[in-house]
């Protein structure tokens, strides 16, 4: 030992290197690197990481691809393809000793690695990677890294950083056993990680609160932090849950707009509803393409420009439909429900003939994609762009309603047709345009759905039944009740769903739906009017 | 115009006929089966087993004629009535199989064994008896029907609002058969059935049995069918299908009059189910699919809504179109069964049946009760 010592002070000297403390436990180090015990191995590794020898990196390295050999003497090389380099020195070796072995890895060598690089890190230049490091600690809390830690906290300027490293510091500690004079450190770790929350310092703090180690003072502040942090989880939970609710319910509330136009103003629910939107699915598809193909540049917005175009193709199906077979069976509502059903059939077949009954990849584009964190909800851009995208389509299509003359004539048509004939209006060219404005919606909602569904030619089956609930639930010809009954239905179903299931959630809601129609046959929102009442 | 003047679809002489044809047709053809298998005339076990399903269909279109045709009750869920009756009898040939299945447990059918399953869950109790099996193949349907149409008649719901509920009914109820925790073997759903009341399924002799019982009750069903809707009973559904209103204030109950008739459909769509079950081998939750529901209306459509022969021809002729194009063409079918809902809709609004009188210079049967439904609910 004395001997390697030496050769290493030597070997330092030599370098120029300035005299360190820790020098002779780093020389120790190198050594143990070889070591057959585990422990020794570790440590070894936690102390490398820790000095500032411009060594121990690429030793740390070579260990991790297993290029690190050790001789029967205790000097340890690093292989480089053929040739060998004195890991002390970083020199060129001349002449490799009998008996060399590369240093085995196993699991708990390559964590203690990855917690050495992590340390390593957290000294690196960038803010970015230190955090990055600090993560990875935060995960591990391993006590050997708590002097790591504790160096870099008091050379860290960056606050963010800080910030991470005090928890980190925090559950390093509570990582460590108790020790009886220590009190006071473990009890500002317990409140720090506590005022962190998360589902990791609640596994910590749960396990600090159950261990019989703990002096009771610690068990009981950290059982104060477990019960804060569960409330925050829960109340969190809710929002995360409502905001599924909002989102699912916003995505009805596009695919049943529509739906709702042309049942109040014809009373014909339109079964190929669903196939618009499957419709607009497709088209946003081919826009893309065809602005790939194009204006490369433009792609990240083609989703805007798909969302005019299904508009218009949609719409103009729509028309083609109501002049082309509506019309003809005018009075006869049931009836229309069947020939727009099989319509849907024809529809869907033909999509599936012209582009493959497989699902389309249409693209989310870089700035809807991802999600921010609030607090402790994430919020994934694209079911927030659809939210905001749906009350938009509604606003829209209420300031038609209102503020157009086609929309009073709709109105007017949907409250008394009859009347509303005598008084001069064209209801065949209202209904024309009510139902391309119905399935325009629905190539809106098409473009919606393409963003966080598959888009197959089965898309609009997926759909209608959750749309035409929508519609009956609120109320015919009144958006205010499509609105309440879209948001009732979404989030009732999110509501439901953790506690019994997926599935028994959405037969629930089809069950309260069905109740709730015998009770108000004609939705919540009735609209009120001679004309309706049979 | 007098709605109790519309007797035409109710002419006992067809619906006579009909049951005749259906009996003879079965019974031919059961009888055919059992030649030796190089007679020309032999019918194969795909044949029967084909003509018992479109029999049972047929009994399923009849139900729903029953409530569309002469009620004015377009349902879109009646094929929920059918698949309820086939896993009744489901599950008596589930227990049927005893300890001949893949684990051998002479209670347990083998999904539960698969599940791990100690018990036979309460409602299994007992189908291990085919009468007991028999009763619920209508009470369940019938008790459904009853319950939901209560609840919807008594409040008034009807039309478009009522159609869609019925949908909603079967895709409620087909989500909850798909999962396996109701006990009903969820995604395969119930079948390896091998006996039924301990004659071999798969023995030619059984076939043509369950084919000619199938011919007789179908034609047993029809034959009460026409004798309800020939009643006094059956002029009141036709009032309430044309002038629903008119009807309450000349001081009928008409809610009552259509509980009556949804139940009894419900149960004959049972009866069907039962009888598809035990030809077809299979029942899963698919055949509660709302698409099925409303391809069985189509059926109804195309040979003639309100005549109760109409639906039997249009069952049986729609499913062999079906049969004979998804062997040819299959990727044709969809298209032509579209277009089939829409050509019936538009051009064939009194079906097959309709035509044929038209082109016996009969006088046309008045079905276009939305008409007046329509105008009554706008006037």
């Amino acid at each position: 030992m004395h001997k390697l010592r030496t050769t290493c002070l030597l070997a330092a000297l030599w370098l120029g290197a300035m005299v360190l403390p820790g020098h002779g436990a780093r020389a120790d180090a190198f050594a143990d690197l070889a070591s057959p015990q585990l422990g020794a191995v570790t440590a070894a590794i936690s102390t490398l990481a820790a000095s500032d020898d411009p060594q121990a990196g690429a030793v740390l390295q070579a260990l991790g691809e297993r290029n690190l050999f050790a001789a029967p003497d205790g000097s340890v090389y690093i292989r480089h393809g053929e040739n060998y380099i004195d890991a002390r020195t970083g020199q060129p070796a001349a002449s490799v000793p009998e008996g060399l072995k590369p240093i085995r890895l196993n699991n708990r060598i390559r964590t203690a690695l990855a917690g050495a690089q992590a340390g390593r890190d957290l000294l690196a230049p960038q803010p970015a990677t230190r955090l990055r490091a600090a993560d990875a600690l935060y995960a591990r809390h391993d006590p050997a890294m708590l002097a790591v830690v504790e160096h870099a906290l008091a050379v860290e300027k960056d606050a963010a950083v800080r910030t991470r490293l005090t928890e980190v510091r925090a559950a390093t500690i509570l990582g460590q056993p108790p020790a009886p004079d220590a009190l006071q450190p473990r009890l500002d770790a317990v409140r720090a990680l506590g005022a962190v929350g998360g589902a990791q310092a609640r596994g910590i703090l749960a396990g600090v609160a159950q261990s019989d180690a703990e002096a009771p003072a610690v068990r009981h502040e950290a059982q104060q932090a477990v019960s804060r942090i569960d409330w925050h989880l829960r109340a969190w939970g809710v929002a995360q849950n409502a905001f599924y609710g909002l989102s699912y319910g916003s995505v009805l509330l596009l695919a049943a707009t529509g739906l709702a136009i042309t049942f109040g103003v014809m009373g014909v629910i339109n079964m190929a509803h669903g196939e618009m939107m499957m419709i607009g699915a497709y088209v946003t598809w081919m826009v893309q393409q065809a602005i790939r193909a194009t204006i490369p540049a433009l792609e990240p917005v083609a989703i805007v420009v798909a969302i005019p175009v299904a508009f218009l193709v949609c719409g103009a199906l729509g028309i083609v439909i109501e002049r082309g077979l509506i019309r003809f069976l005018y009075g006869r509502p049931l009836e229309t429900l069947l020939a727009t059903w099989g319509l849907s059939l024809i529809l869907q077949q033909a999509v599936r003939s012209i582009f493959g009954p497989t699902n389309i990849a249409v693209q989310t584009p870089g700035w809807l994609s991802g999600s921010v964190a609030v607090g402790g909800m994430d919020i994934t851009l694209n079911r927030l762009a659809i939210l905001v995208f749906a009350g938009l389509v509604l606003g829209g299509l209420m300031l038609v309603l209102r503020r157009t003359s086609l929309g009073l004539q709709m109105r007017a048509v949907t409250q008394n047709r009859r009347m509303a004939a005598l008084m001069g209006i064209r209801t065949p060219r209202v209904d024309a345009l009510a139902f391309g404005l119905g399935a325009g919606l629905a190539g809106l909602a098409g473009v919606a759905v393409s963003q966080i569904d598959n888009v197959s030619p089965n898309l609009g089956q997926s759909y209608i039944i959750d749309s035409f609930m929508v519609v009956v639930f609120g109320g015919v010809g009144n958006l205010w009740g499509t609105l309440a009954a879209a948001l009732a239905l979404g989030m009732g179903g999110k509501v439901l769903e953790p506690t019994i299931g997926a599935v028994s959630a959405k037969i629930a809601i089809l069950v309260l739906v069905i109740l709730y129609i015998q009770r108000h046959p004609r939705g919540m929102f009735p609209v009120r009017g001679r004309g309706v009442e049979s | 115009m007098n709605p109790f003047s519309t007797h035409a679809p109710r002419s006992l002489r067809g619906v006579i006929w009909m049951a005749v044809a259906v009996v003879v047709a079965a019974g031919g053809l059961a009888a055919a089966s059992l030649l030796p298998e190089g007679n020309p005339l032999h019918a194969s076990a795909f044949v029967v087993s084909l003509a018992g399903k479109y029999l049972s269909y047929a009994m399923l279109a009849l139900a729903v004629d029953l409530v569309w045709g002469f009620a004015g009750i377009l349902t879109l869920g009646h094929a929920a009535f059918f698949a309820l009756g086939g896993y009744a009898m489901g599950m008596y040939l589930m227990r049927e199989i005893g300890a001949r299945g893949v684990y051998g447990n002479a209670s347990l059918p083998d999904f539960m064994i698969f599940l791990s399953w100690k018990n036979l869950p309460w409602y299994w109790w007992g189908s291990e008896h085919f009468a007991w099996a028999a009763v619920l193949v209508v009470a369940v349907p019938g008790l459904l029907a009853g319950v939901f149409g209560w609840l919807a008649f008594r409040s008034r719901v009807s039309g478009v609002y009522l159609s869609i509920i019925t949908q909603a009914l079967t895709y409620a109820l087909m989500l909850a058969f798909f999962q396996n925790g109701l006990g009903f073997g969820g995604n395969n759903g119930l079948t390896d059935f091998k006996d039924i009341l301990g004659a071999d399924l798969h023995a030619p002799h059984t076939r043509a049995v369950l084919l000619v019982v199938t011919g007789l009750l179908l034609a047993a069903s029809l034959l009460a069918a026409r004798f309800v809707v020939g009643s006094r009973f059956g002029n009141l559904l036709v009032a309430v299908r044309d002038a629903e209103s008119r009807t309450r204030f000349l001081g009928y109950r008409p809610e009552q009059a259509k509980l009556l008739v949804w139940v009894f459909s419900a149960m004959i769509a049972g009866l069907g189910g039962a009888l598809y079950v035990t030809q077809v081998g299979i029942i899963n939750p698919g055949e509660f699919a709302p698409a099925n529901s409303i391809e069985s209306v189509i059926w109804v459509a195309v040979g003639g809504r309100g005549t109760l022969c109409g639906a039997v021809l249009g069952a049986i002729l729609v499913n062999l179109g079906k049969t004979l194009f998804t062997a040819w063409l299959p990727e044709f079918w969809l298209y032509g069964l579209g277009l089939l809902f829409i050509c019936t809709t538009l051009f064939l609004p009194n079906g097959l049946m309709g035509l044929w009188r038209h082109v016996r210079k009969a006088p046309p049967e008045e079905v276009t009760p939305e008409v007046a439904d329509t105008q009554g609910d706008e006037a």
